[in-house]
């Protein structure tokens, strides 16, 4: 059952990915975002087998939730339609295939060079990513992380306030 | 014989390349910005994995670091598109040639 969740699951990423960064049907910006947000929600079951359920619940609140609404919000802005009238370069589509071939290909050596070590030594996992051990590590451990991150938070909504002011000097 | 840490670490890996792909073929800058969250996501989901199949929390609480980092990056990045289309009427890094030679 969760071997075919699994599959179901990872073959929806990877698919889903694809479709966002090239969809053969449509150019719309507004098709990428939708397949963004699947995408986003098939990882929130993959954390879910992972049993990462924590994160699997603020990956949707926060991706296909927050995140999604703005990018939509930004594109409704923008001019959509001008997209399908343009050419595809073939100079990107050249260096974006050279340079996935090659971090590909490190990929893949790591992968076959460290198959027999990667997941052997390792015990059963049994590791449960509920809410409760995840808030103890992030308000005793992680404390000082945290609390730069809030900063961080208020920088960046302070820069989009100013960014977004009608006349930027 | 259920998933291994192995199988998750290609599927992070295949979405990685997609992403990269997107940023590097794409010319438009909010399909950009979708394939950079998709390689965010992607090491996030790398995160997980390790943290889950190691019995150690700590992969856990950056993937939930890296979330809110990503999301200010994204407020950002997006007040800046916005910005930039309001003077250049373009979202387009073909138009975006002012530092060029």
């Amino acid at each position: 059952m969760q071997d075919a969740l699994f599959y179901l699951f990872a073959a929806l990423t990877v698919l889903c990915g694809f479709l966002v960064v090239a969809n053969p049907f449509s150019r719309n910006p507004v098709t990428s975002a939708m397949f963004l947000a699947l995408t986003i929600v098939s990882l929130a079951g993959l954390f879910t087998l992972l049993h990462a359920y924590f994160l699997a619940a603020v990956q949707i609140l926060v991706y296909a939730g927050a995140v999604m609404v703005l990018f939509l919000f930004v594109i409704m802005l923008l001019d959509v339609k001008e997209e399908g009238r343009r050419k595809i370069k073939l100079f990107g589509l050249i260096t974006g295939s050279a340079s996935v071939a090659a971090i590909f290909g490190i990929f893949f050596k790591i992968f076959v060079l460290t198959t027999p070590t990667l997941g052997a030594g390792l015990p059963p996992p049994g590791l449960e990513g509920v809410t409760k051990p995840l808030g103890e590590a992030l308000f005793t451990q992680y404390f000082l992380p945290f609390e730069i991150l809030s900063v961080l938070l208020l920088v960046a909504m302070v820069g989009v306030i100013l960014l977004s002011k009608k006349d930027l000097r | 014989m259920s998933a291994s840490l192995e199988h998750y670490l290609v599927v992070s890996a295949l979405l990685f390349c997609l992403g990269l792909f997107g940023v590097i073929a794409r010319r438009n800058l909010l399909i950009i910005y979708m394939s950079l969250e998709l390689m965010l996501n992607a090491a996030n989901l790398a995160f997980v994995a390790l943290s889950r199949f190691n019995n150690n929390l700590d992969g856990q609480v950056m993937v939930f670091f890296i979330i809110t980092v990503a999301a200010a990056e994204v407020a950002v990045g997006l007040a800046l598109i916005v910005a930039l289309y309001r003077k250049r009427q373009t979202a387009h890094v073909e138009d975006l040639t002012l530092m060029k030679l």
